[in-house]
């Protein structure tokens, strides 16, 4: 499980335009650096991200080994009704994650 | 998202990968700072032979980073966001890193902003560049120059 | 410390004093008495390590969620309320809320432990307590969970000065940092002192030299790409003047710890920092 948290603003009027963000941990492994011993260390990173409101795909990304390490991203959508801003992630050797925010529409 | 555009990103990601991957093998076998590798062969296959117009994005990102492993970068690109005339996605590119395809972000209508923040690394100082695919097939295109002290991926800290 | 070399040997006799003497001359006597006899100078005004980092560095820092080290802040939380050991029990069982009960304990420390009968940081503190009372296995240094939990901790004490006991049993661990914090160590032949009080403010490379101050640790380090402990980081000082980087736990580390957290007595507590 790829630990991560999602933020939304508190309490958000219809058609107005919030900020979602995202924070994931994870440590976008470049497949460049060395050990202590020389080795390469594996490529590992968190590849896709994917945020669905209201169970409609609403944002996604395909992210590269240029992307820091503990990937922040944050997007905008339009609020339309109160209901879950559910992001998921995975990455490269098929680890994923979640979180959930509540959007709540007035 | 319908299926038909799942397909058109996955097919997407495979041939910029297979670009990308060439590029960067050239770049890690100098094992040292790499001078900006030529991207317009992966803007040109996004953006499938249409023109590319400059400007029209906000790249509000450091003169100077402090450290590569993390450079903080606001994206913006001018557009209504209706369901007529809106930004579909944005590709972000770093012209000299091992990797330069850095990012690519989906957006739609529903965004009401064709906004992102996100932290990057950079390999050295370069000119980060976004393209922006819009609606209609159109494309629209911006760099930065950014000054980087402490190069990412290069400048390894093993203690 | 073993095998440091003839530069890192301490005498109680002031070996220290001896050498500056040889190299300046007697000018050097008076500095070197004032060093060693007098309560050493600290930097005036006190700064913490956020205010050496660049603007984004600090808005980083200062954003709860964007923070890095939140994700560590999260998982300390988590095992904060685990029920872990032979023991099963967690942090919680005995602490209950650690806003309330952690409020203030990490600022002073590192203390003088009476039941370990020595002084001890906070990373030790936890896991004496994850082996005596829960009967769980001690964290190892620098692992996920000790980085998570003690920045957890730790982060309870934002904006409470720091403030440690050097009296009593504490003295002699105090003035064992201190010592070390005025000796010249590696190939580069320096002392903290000689950065962090002569020359704090200016730049180093590309850098602006801090006070040295632990304030703002477990901190985000972007040079790591990870949330790493004050210990670390003086490892990473020791290394950056060619020296034997001592290993994790050493008893003269604590001591400098200590020595570090006094003179920085009064700056309030940042955790989690975030540094470049």
């Amino acid at each position: 499980m790829l630990l991560g948290r999602v933020q939304v603003p508190r309490s958000v009027r219809k058609g107005e335009i919030v900020e979602v963000r995202v924070l994931v941990q994870h440590p976008m492994e470049t497949g460049f650096r060395r050990d202590m011993n020389g080795q390469a260390i594996p490529l590992n990173i968190l590849d896709k991200v994917t945020a669905r409101y209201g169970g409609r795909e609403v944002f996604s990304a395909e992210l590269g080994s240029g992307m820091s390490a503990n990937p922040y991203i944050a997007f905008y959508v339009r609020a339309e009704a109160s209901g879950d801003i559910e992001v998921e992630w995975s990455d490269d050797h098929g680890e994923k994650g979640r979180a959930t925010a509540t959007l709540s529409v007035g | 998202m319908a299926g038909d555009a799942q397909v058109k990103r996955r097919a997407f990601l495979r041939d910029t990968a297979a670009l990308a991957g060439a590029v960067a093998i050239g770049a890690h076998a100098q094992g040292g700072l790499a001078p900006s590798q030529d991207i317009t062969p992966l803007i040109a296959k996004i953006a499938g032979g249409r023109k590319v117009e400059p400007g029209g994005i906000d790249i509000d990102i450091p003169q100077v980073a402090e450290n590569g492993n993390s450079v903080p970068a606001h994206i913006k690109v001018e557009s209504p966001m209706t369901p007529d005339d809106y930004v579909g996605a944005i590709h972000v590119f770093a012209p000299r890193n091992p990797r330069p395809h850095v990012a690519t972000f989906h957006l739609g209508p529903q965004s009401g902003r064709a906004e992102i923040s996100t932290r990057i690394r950079l390999a050295g100082t370069q000119k980060v560049t976004v393209l922006a695919a819009l609606s209609g097939e159109r494309f629209r295109m911006a760099d930065f120059e950014v000054l980087v002290t402490s190069a990412a991926c290069l400048d390894e800290s093993s203690i | 410390m073993a095998k440091k070399g003839a530069q890192r040997r301490l005498s109680p006799s002031g070996e220290p004093v001896l050498r500056v003497l040889r190299l300046f001359g007697l000018g050097a006597l008076a500095i070197a008495s004032l060093a060693i006899a007098a309560e050493p100078q600290r930097p005036q005004p006190l700064r913490g390590g956020s205010e050496f980092q660049s603007r984004d560095v600090q808005a980083l820092e200062r954003d709860d969620f964007a923070n890095p080290a939140s994700l560590w802040l999260a998982r300390g939380e988590a095992l904060w309320n685990e029920a872990r050991g032979s023991a099963a029990k967690s942090c919680a069982a005995c602490h209950g809320d650690a806003a309330t009960s952690m409020r203030g304990v990490a600022s002073r420390y590192p203390k003088h432990d009476a039941a370990l009968g020595r002084v001890v940081n906070l990373e030790e503190r936890i896991n004496a307590c994850a082996a005596d009372h829960q009967g769980a296995p001690r964290f190892a240094w620098e692992s996920p969970e000790l980085l998570s939990l003690t920045a957890f901790v730790a982060r309870q004490s934002r904006g409470v000065p720091i403030q440690v006991s050097i009296d009593g049993p504490a003295h002699a661990t105090w003035d064992a940092g201190r010592r070390t914090y005025f000796t010249r160590i590696g190939q580069l032949n320096l002392a903290c002192t000689h950065c962090h009080d002569a020359s704090w403010g200016k730049t180093l490379l590309a850098e602006s030299v801090s006070q040295g101050h632990p304030n703002g640790w477990p901190a985000y380090r972007l040079e790591w790409q990870s949330l790493g402990s004050l210990e670390r980081r003086l490892r990473a000082c020791f290394f950056g003047v060619r020296a034997e980087m001592p290993a994790y736990g050493d008893r003269d580390m604590i001591a400098l710890e200590l020595y570090l957290a006094w003179r920085a007595q009064g700056l309030a507590s940042t955790v989690p920092g975030v540094r470049r």
